[in-house]
């Protein structure tokens, strides 16, 4: 197991000041080449170039705040030294990287193999930016609407109805045939001496005889850490993916599957440093329920370091985010209440909304329109039969889907409440951290104030690279979910290295500490996710979302091709998610990538060049036009023929090269 | 083949189907018909169309009768919403919420027997399941820190998306080797485990039958799966048996469901323990399968910890789901389902906890599979906390005239209630002794002896006091660990003892 190796700079400087000082100046240089778009926001955290010595002094400042903060331990002298060794190290290879000029970098990279190894690995994990031009702010722009939805040609449905026509009948005729003559392997779906079946035949089916088939595709073992790439444990079946076999080898892929949005799934740098402070001075755990005796200094602080970044006076943090949601939906509804929630919640929400009690009913997938008729009926006769009003109206809605890569329309959501006085409850388990120019989630990115919404909860395990869930409104409502919660009274409460871990993380991102990298994070996804979604548009693939997710789902319609997808990918070295019915409607069928801010432009131009072959190879390229990529001049000359008659929009069917040389200008542009 | 050719190839399909409908034998006809009818006979026409669209639309509308609407306009609407005031989302709080968000201890620096709190003190910590003070350990420590260097904190993922790793693996076959199941599954968390495995197996129509004191976890995944439950009274076999008797007879005449039996290993409310043997006789009679729930009695019970079925010589392949915690006893986190491998593999697509949450993280996964590791290698563990159990046991059981413990000798959470004859004679309500419980653990704290007491299940919104259900005896909570001395932990048994004396004669 590979161990830290020491920073060499240790030995050369005891105190870290000089080799910041030397790292701000030349951070300074690549960044004025990205005033165009960064300049609000690197004024925002104090970086302007006039202020350098003083960012130089607030680091170190903040350094040694931080020091105090966490590393107040019994022998702190070992380990502020360990601290201020590992901290301008992430910083070099982060945010620098190969811009460093080279006598800096023959400073910070002595011509030791161990050291070089170190890099390589910590580049595995976070990709250092290749460009300062490869940065956006996600931001709202203009008039919010829904994404526009491609439909793929007839015969795709067509085929994709087929397909799933054969696979139906023929899954029902092995069954029939299987009951007969090869009983015993049909054995766990009938009676057995006066026990039921565990699972019905019926509910079973599509396991058995659809999901089985691509099984492989699902699950894969993986090992390290789930950064930039991600290393898959080889494993091969021999009874049709029934049982694997794991081959002893391994394979590091392109993660474009994790929740890794800023990239803080890292075993280096100063979150991990952090939790391993934590680790050596609070063990892994408290041992105890938040409300008995597990409730530590280091859970108030990062509730209170979550409640300032989404801009809420209180919040409380669970130590998982699915427990978040299923058990906060009791304090807040109950009978006589009726819960709004959008068709495509998370499971979670579900469950949370069945244990409350209150009436659930549904509202069509960010339809605005839809949710306001639902709210005049509700409102207006009231409770079924008794048609007594409702206590309370909770509208329940995501941040970011994590299988559409839809925003929820929040401007509308908050004009919709100011007029029908619901209350209004926010999971923001993908959009934390993921979109807003602060990465504070939707409401950053749409510029909207926190305190319209009345709940936000969101999960810690996503854009923090940690694990849990916080729940941040009025203090009120959490001093009430504090008595009331059962998470709090019975669940294990939130453990140090993993509070430590979120703790740092909020800190990067707000530029307390190590100013710059949580700024170059966000901009990073936020170009990265621009940048994927409009070259696939380009290359012709049907996409799903909004512009700014860093989730991009592309269709795939047939069930077979789930499969062939996933292969192809990895072939290619890449790991991607593909996902069908149940989780989808039967026919679409897709494939999701999840952008991080760890991926540099050379990484997606890999995944381009994949996607482009493989979609030539698999009929993947079917998008019609009407949700962009077409060719700008030809878009302009579009407008014009629109006035006058309806013109056939010419689908998008980019050479990849011009797709990759056009990119970098074009992602700063809606992506038409 | 071309898509665009496709598209057409369709198009002229469609065409030529008209024609086809135009050249089939009966089409002429029915045209004639519809024409004729219409030229010659208006008024029937008509009421044929009538029929036809009645007919229509009450095959379209709903099967039930629709609760009936009040036609509103839509102004009408305008005005009923502006009239419209819900209630406040929260309730304002009480005055004993109120104390207990003040009261709520914070812990400064490292949780241990001995923690310091945010008010400067530093306590004898008996609230904590730090059994075996693994929390100081530093070979576990030093094994967290390599994982965390391998693999970060967070897996950033659910199982079934590349966020099972190879860690995971391994502590599943740890278990499940301890345990001597075929196999086993780990949940990101231990709470909401079995809150998600019962759904997963039971649904609508199937038949539950719990003990009365199971935990709020095992209630709420009851509630979720929404099967039919029959409640026995709190291990009583023979009444267990009886309602087994009942389920079967009533049962008989309809088709064959899925039947099980929940209970817990040692029970959270009460810390007694299972007669599994019993219970696994019964099962085997009356054909139910069991789900155990062995949170707080893996890692406890046992000769090396591996349980009820280690402790009371059954085999863990007997019963058929045995759900476990690895963050109480064992200091990691983390909760587990052992069983079949059919079991298993059923959870890992149907179990919203698992299919729909992150993974664990890889330095927690290994901090479980090096203290199960400790636990059969070092039995001598074990023994040292059963011996500081018995002597804080020794302080309170016998000695003190108003309390007595429910938990079984091996268990060292020590849950403290009032004896029968203390509530009668004081006339002591629920509210009352919850009360009193709360005040001696305040006492024992303002004597630097941080207690607990076990907590009445939190009620939704809107609850009615009619449909409460059962809820736990007040009583309190003492946790042993082998962290603190003999001495020190008779020391801390008496500040408990003198503390429920001072309260409770304080008390007409
Ligand atoms: C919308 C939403 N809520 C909650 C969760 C659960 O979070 P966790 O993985 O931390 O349990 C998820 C995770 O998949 C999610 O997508």
């Amino acid at each position: 197991m590979p161990t830290r190796s020491i920073n060499p700079f240790a030995t050369a400087s005891p105190s870290p000041s000089p080799s910041l000082d030397a790292l701000n100046e030349k951070r300074e240089q690549p960044r004025r080449t990205s005033f165009t778009r960064g300049n609000k926001f690197t004024s925002l955290f104090g970086g302007n170039s006039p202020r350098t010595r003083s960012e130089a002094a607030a680091l170190r400042d903040a350094l040694v705040a931080q020091q105090q903060a966490l590393l107040d331990s019994p022998s702190p002298l070992q380990q502020i030294n360990s601290a201020s060794i590992s901290l301008p190290a992430i910083n070099l290879t982060t945010a620098t990287g190969e811009k460093m000029p080279s006598e800096q970098k023959t400073l910070f990279q002595p011509p030791d193999p161990e050291e070089a190894r170190r890099i390589a690995r910590a580049n595995a994990q976070f990709g250092p930016i290749g460009s300062q031009s490869h940065r956006c702010t996600s931001q709202a722009e203009g008039e919010f609407g829904d994404p526009i939805e491609d439909e793929p040609p007839y015969y795709f449905l067509l085929t994709t109805y087929i397909s799933y026509l054969i696979l139906i009948v023929f899954g029902h005729v092995r069954d029939f045939f299987g009951k007969r003559f090869r009983r015993q392997h049909y054995s766990h779906l009938k009676e057995r001496d006066g026990y039921a079946p565990l699972n019905s035949d019926f509910d079973n089916f599509y396991t058995r005889r659809l999901k089985i088939r691509i099984n492989d595709c699902f699950s894969r073992p993986t090992t390290g850490v789930p950064g930039r790439y991600i290393t898959l444990l080889d494993r091969k079946s021999s009874d049709g993916n029934n049982t694997f076999k794991l081959l002893g080898t391994t394979t590091e892929t392109l993660n474009m599957s994790s929740y890794n949005y800023l990239g803080f799934a890292q075993s280096e740098g100063p979150c991990a440093d952090a939790a391993e402070q934590a680790i050596r001075k609070y063990g892994v755990t408290m041992a105890s329920p938040r409300a008995d005796a597990g409730t530590s200094e280091l859970t108030v602080e990062v509730e209170d370091l979550i409640a300032r970044f989404v801009g809420k006076p209180a919040s409380m943090v669970f130590s998982m985010g699915f427990v978040t949601n299923a058990t906060s939906f009791s304090t807040l509804v109950g009978k006589g209440c009726l819960m709004l929630s959008d068709e495509l919640n998370h499971s979670s929400i579900r469950f949370g909304a069945r244990l409350s009690g209150a009436m659930i009913r549904m509202f069509k997938h960010n339809d605005m329109r839809d949710l306001e008729r639902i709210l005049r009926e509700a409102i207006s006769q009231g409770q079924p039969r008794t048609h007594r009003p409702w206590k309370k109206i909770l509208v329940t809605v995501e941040g970011l889907y994590s299988m559409e890569g839809t925003m929820c329309n929040l401007p509308a959501l908050v004009e919709l409440k100011k007029k029908y006085k619901f209350n209004l409850f926010v999971d923001e388990a993908h959009s934390i951290g993921a979109v807003g120019p602060r990465g504070r989630g939707v409401c950053d990115y749409f510029g909207i104030d926190p305190s319209e919404v009345d709940i936000l909860m969101g999960t810690l395990t996503k854009s923090f690279g940690a694990n849990g869930g916080y729940i941040a409104a009025d203090k009120s409502i959490i001093d009430k979910l504090r008595t009331q919660n059962a998470a709090m009274l019975f669940a294990e409460s939130p453990f140090p290295p993993v509070l430590v871990q979120i703790a740092s993380a909020l800190r990067i991102i707000s530029g307390e500490i190590v100013p710059g990298q949580g700024e170059e994070r966000l901009q990073r996804l936020a170009f990265n996710s621009r940048y994927l979604r409009l070259g696939l548009k380009r290359l012709g693939y049907i996409v799903y979302g909004h512009d700014d997710s860093p989730i991009i789902p592309v269709m795939l319609y047939n069930p077979a091709k789930m499969p062939a997808f996933s292969h192809e990918m990895l072939k290619r070295k890449i790991s991607v998610v593909v996902v069908g019915y149940p989780a989808t409607p039967l026919v679409s069928s897709r494939a999701r990538f999840c952008i991080s801010a760890a991926h540099t432009k050379e990484d997606l131009d890999r995944m381009l060049a994949a996607c482009d072959e493989v979609g030539d190879l698999l009929q993947l390229k079917f998008s019609s036009g009407v949700a962009g990529g077409a060719d700008p001049e030809e878009l302009a000359v579009q407008w014009k023929d629109c006035v006058d008659e309806q013109h056939v929009i010419k689908p998008p069917r980019w050479r990849l090269e011009d797709v990759i040389k056009r990119g970098v200008e074009d992602v700063q542009y809606p992506l038409r | 083949m071309d898509l665009h050719e496709a598209q057409s190839t369709l198009v002229r399909v469609f065409n030529d189907a008209n024609a086809q409908f135009h050249k089939m034998p009966g089409s002429a006809i029915i045209l004639r018909y519809i024409k004729s009818s219409y030229q010659n006979d208006p008024v029937r026409s008509a009421i044929e169309l009538f029929l036809f669209l009645f007919a229509v639309r009450y095959m379209l509308s709903p099967s039930y009768s629709q609760q009936k609407k009040v036609k509103l306009t839509e102004e009408e609407i305008d005005e009923l919403v502006d009239d419209w005031t819900p209630e406040p989302l929260v309730a304002a709080p009480t005055q004993l919420e109120e104390l207990e968000n003040e009261k709520r201890p914070v812990i400064v620096g490292p949780t241990g027997p001995k923690s310091k709190l945010s008010n400067g003190r530093t306590v004898t910590n008996l609230a904590s399941y730090n059994f075996y003070n693994f929390v100081a350990n530093e070979i576990l420590k030093e094994k967290a820190i390599q994982t965390l260097r391998t693999y970060g904190v967070g897996p950033c993922g659910p199982p079934g998306f590349y966020g099972t790793q190879d860690v995971h693996m391994k502590t599943e076959a740890d278990v499940a080797a301890h345990l001597g199941s075929a196999a086993c599954i780990v949940y990101a968390q231990s709470f909401s485990t079995i809150s998600s495995v019962i759904p997963s197996f039971l649904k609508r129509g199937d038949i539950i039958v719990a003990d009365k004191a199971v935990n709020f976890a095992v209630r709420k995944g009851i509630q979720i799966s929404r099967s039919t439950v029959r409640w026995y009274e709190h291990n009583d076999m023979e009444d267990l048996e009886r309602v087994l008797q009942k389920v079967t007879k009533e049962q008989a005449k309809k088709p064959l469901t899925r039947r099980f039996i929940i209970t817990e290993g040692m029970f959270e409310n009460m810390g007694d323990v299972v007669d599994l043997p019993k219970l696994v006789e019964l099962k085997l009679r009356y054909k139910f399968r069991i789900i155990l729930d062995e949170t707080w009695s893996y890692g406890v019970l046992g000769r090396t910890g591996g349980g009820v079925t280690e402790a009371q010589n059954v085999d863990a392949k007997e019963v058929d789901m045995i759900i476990g915690s690895l963050s109480g006893p064992l200091c990691a986190a983390g909760g587990f389902c052992a069983g079949s491998e059919e079991v298993v593999e059923h959870q890992r697509i149907s179990s919203a906890s698992y299919t729909y949450s992150a993974a664990l993280p890889a330095l927690l996964s290994t901090t479980a599979s090096e203290t199960i590791c400790m636990l059969q290698e070092q039995p001598e563990i074990l023994t040292a906390l059963r011996e500081n159990v018995k002597a804080m046991r020794a302080q309170l059981d016998p000695r003190s005239d108003w309390i007595k413990c429910t938990s079984a000798p091996e268990n060292p959470i020590l849950i403290l209630v009032f004896k029968p004859e203390v509530v009668a004679s004081k006339n002591l309500s629920i509210q009352e002794q919850s009360q009193l419980m709360q005040d001696v653990v305040d006492e024992c704290l303002a004597n630097g002896v941080l207690i607990t007491r076990v907590r009445t299940y939190p009620h939704g919104v809107g609850f009615n006091a009619r449909d409460q259900g059962w809820q736990p005896t007040p009583g309190l909570k003492v946790c042993v660990t082998s962290g603190l001395t003999k001495k020190e932990t008779e020391k801390a048994g008496i500040v408990v003892r003198h503390a429920v004396t001072k309260i409770i004669s304080r008390r007409k």
